[in-house]
């Protein structure tokens, strides 16, 4: 306590004349402003322009979607039970093919996705991944659950991501 | 009693006891796959290896007898080793298939790779294939992959459902199980392999894919297939009952359930035909009405006929409260003595290990509780003649089918001034009814069966109806119970506006002046112990997870 105390008023002590007496401070910052005025710019002209996140963004969640059209996704639920906000429902059915299972219902509800990004690092399979979409915008409930038909997005447009996580994940 | 001290820790035992058997009575687990209490020993998984001072090697605790003096070590540096071999040794061929595995968060292999393993294998060739999805018999499916060779199944097979069906075939790593020539694996009790076997290997058809284990909630309840009342769990999803596995009950039926009560008595309490809100009939058709009006209804109804001219008909699938109420209303309120009801009796599906007769849960609860017919009231099949001979000008009957139990009734029901039915789903007699009421199933109430043995066991409320809120009323929960909300699509599971039989029964007599104060079936099930003898005694509580056993005569099974 006596430390703090002691620094408080060394602090006060500190200020030198023209610390008191403000303008030069003034100036100071003023020039960084004037600086910065004659530098390149950095804003964009959103949405006119639009912001191209790099590959450790965490968007909306999506699903990989193979070459040939199935999900990667084996409906394993894992996603669904690591999920913290509970944003995902599974429902698994059985295929024809070689992985037995699949998602005949996948829902994610965007309202509560928190875009933490746990369902990605627990996927299996690496069937869900965070991608760069960032624009979400819904007037009612029921339209922020997203179903397969807005979650399957195809391989090649995701292929950032899956790199990015075979490299840090 | 003789004594064996196992990790430090002097228990008694019984002589004969294998070394497993004994820890397990003290509460010590040994890790184990291929022994399980009600099957012979084969001592072939070796995962319960343990160290016994004075023997040369490591032992098999399954198969081990435990001897007066013996001093067991099951965590010792060598033990310890011999089972992380062991499951080394297992997992060598076994396929990562978790995320596509039903087993997956009830697997003892899966938990045992957790506790007993060192998380590593150094065994980098391509793992040994074997046929997958074989369907062994018409509801039991396995993957040869999966499978560790403990041979369970066929144990059982052999010695639970006496009916030799599956065999193991091939050698080393080749080994895997098949069906005898000729044969399915089809024999009533076929499902419970599902249950013991420890790995995903044998899964059950009817509920496949349908959900994560640690999405559902249980409940502890009892089979309502026919009057053994095997003790079951209830699983739910989302309000939907998606599977049944039976509950260990030494007194009634062991590890055990037949495939008829785990496939058929669930279906229908989330099946389209549910009855959902009273129904009266106007202009020829069942309409939707609320509780007030059917109430009004069929009490203004009722009044106008002489006793002799009701007859009210109980049920065996009903509880004892249920009954209770039925007895109660039909005796006191309308003052009636022709009181019965229908016995459903199967001789085929009897057999010496659990199925019985009684194709019905309650026949000996109903009949204990006094839907009999007293004083010169009239009998089942005395009742159906005076509806003939157009006698009998109202009926009330609950939770049954008079219908089908007796198409010639056809013509003579038409013919009725007045036919009330409490039912769950739309059955053939509601053809002709005037007011049906919604039951609440098995599965929606709390209430007492009595099986053959006179054991009266519980049940419990494992889907919600309309007046039913999960927490508040002490259901279980499940992860997805507890952190729904109104606008999950997954937490908007149907519920029905149903009643149990008991509390349909207590609002109507209060139309007649007649006030009941029962709040909740224990209410009414005290007032059962007070007034009938047999129960005399028992509480909810007591009865508990198992049942209790009624005091009377024992009856011969
Ligand atoms: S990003 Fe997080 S909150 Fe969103 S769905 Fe995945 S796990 Fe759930
Ligand atoms: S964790 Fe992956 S494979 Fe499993 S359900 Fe989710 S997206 Fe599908
Ligand atoms: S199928 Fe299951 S119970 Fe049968 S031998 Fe294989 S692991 Fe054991
Ligand atoms: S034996 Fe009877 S009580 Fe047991 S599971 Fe089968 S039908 Fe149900
Ligand atoms: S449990 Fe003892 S050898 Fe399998």
């Amino acid at each position: 306590m006596t430390q703090v105390n002691n620094s408080l008023k060394k602090r006060k002590k500190d200020l030198t004349f023209w610390q008191k007496i403000y303008i030069p401070e003034i100036i100071k910052g003023l020039s960084i402003t004037m600086k910065n005025m004659l530098r390149p710019k950095f804003t964009m002209e959103y949405p006119e322009e639009k912001f191209i996140p790099p590959a450790s963004y965490r968007g909306r969640p999506v699903l990989v979607m193979e070459q040939n059209g199935d999900e990667r996704c084996v409906a394993c639920g894992l996603c669904s039970r690591v999920c913290p906000a509970l944003a995902i429902e599974v429902q698994a059915a059985e295929t024809e093919r070689e992985k037995e299972r699949y998602p005949e219902k996948f829902e994610i509800n965007m309202l509560r996705c928190i875009f933490c990004g746990l369902c990605e690092e627990v996927c299996p399979e690496e069937a869900i991944v965070m991608s760069k979409d960032y624009e979400l915008a819904f007037t009612n409930r029921d339209d922020a659950i997203y179903g397969k038909d807005k979650l399957l997005i195809p391989v090649n447009q995701l292929q950032d991501r899956i790199e990015f996580l075979r490299k840090y994940k | 009693m003789p004594k064996i001290t196992i990790d430090g820790k002097e228990i008694e035992f019984k002589q004969g006891q294998t070394i497993i058997q004994a820890a397990e009575d003290n509460g010590i687990e040994i890790p184990h796959f291929c022994y399980h209490p009600k099957l012979s020993i084969s001592g072939n998984c070796r995962i319960c290896l343990v160290e016994v001072e004075r023997m040369p090697k490591l032992v098999i605790a399954c198969a081990t007898i435990a001897s007066e003096g013996m001093v067991v070590h099951t965590n010792s540096e060598k033990t310890i080793a011999a089972r992380n071999a062991v499951m080394e040794f297992i997992l060598i061929n076994h396929p990562l298939d978790c995320p596509i595995c039903d087993e997956a968060g009830e697997c003892k292999l899966q938990d045992y790779a957790y506790q007993h393993s060192i998380g590593e294998s150094r065994f980098v060739e391509e793992k040994v294939h074997k046929d997958k999805r074989v369907q062994l018999g018409p509801h039991v499916m396995f993957d040869g992959e999966r499978c560790i060779s403990c041979s369970r199944c066929i144990r059982f097979c052999d010695e639970v459902a006496k009916d030799s069906e599956l065999t193991f075939v091939k050698r080393g790593d080749k080994v895997t199980i098949t069906t005898f020539p000729g044969e399915q694996l089809d024999n009533p009790y076929s499902l419970n392999v599902v249950d013991i076997c420890p790995v995903g290997a044998l899964t059950n058809s009817d509920f496949r894919f349908k959900a994560r284990v640690w999405d559902m909630s249980r409940t502890n309840s009892i089979c309502y297939g026919c009057s053994r009342g095997c003790n079951i769990e209830i699983w739910v999803r989302n309000n939907e009952i998606l599977r049944l596995t039976p509950r260990h009950n030494e007194e009634v039926n062991s590890y055990w359930m037949c495939d008829h009560g785990r496939l058929n008595t669930f279906k229908f309490v989330n099946a389209s035909d549910r009855i959902d809100s009273p129904q009266l009939r106007v202009d020829g058709s069942l309409q939707t009405v609320n509780w007030d009006e059917a109430f009004s209804f069929v009490s203004n109804k009722l009044k106008q006929f002489s006793k002799n001219e009701i007859a009210v008909i109980g049920s065996p699938y009903a509880t004892c409260e249920d009954n209770y109420l039925v007895s109660k209303f039909a005796k006191t309120v309308l003052g009636t003595n022709n009181v019965d009801f229908i016995r459903h009796l199967d001789p085929s599906f009897a057999d010496d290990i659990l199925r019985t007769e009684e194709i019905s849960p309650n026949s000996r609860g109903a009949e204990l509780v006094g839907v009999t017919p007293t004083k010169n009231g009239l009998a089942l099949s005395e009742i159906i003649k005076a509806i003939k001979e157009g006698k009998i000008k109202a009926i009330y009957l609950v939770e049954d089918d008079l219908l089908s139990y007796d198409p010639s009734l056809e013509e003579s029901l038409e013919k009725l001034d007045l036919f009330v039915i409490h039912t769950t789903n739309f059955n053939a007699s509601c053809k002709f009814a005037n007011v049906v009421f919604p039951a609440a199933t098995y599965a929606e109430k709390n209430g007492t069966f009595v099986n053959i043995q006179g054991r009266v066991q519980r049940i419990r409320p494992a889907v919600a109806t309309t007046e039913l809120d999960r927490s508040l009323d002490g259901m279980s929960l499940s992860r997805l119970d507890k952190f729904g909300t109104e606008f999950d699509r997954w937490a908007q599971g149907k519920k029905y506006d149903a009643k149990s039989t008991w509390k349909i029964l207590t609002n109507l007599s209060a139309y007649f002046g007649q006030k009941y104060k029962y709040q909740t079936s224990e209410d009414v099930f005290i007032d059962i112990t007070k007034n009938i003898s047999e129960f005399n005694g028992l509480d909810y509580e007591s009865i508990g997870l198992l049942g209790k056993e009624l005091s009377l005569e024992k009856v011969k099974i």
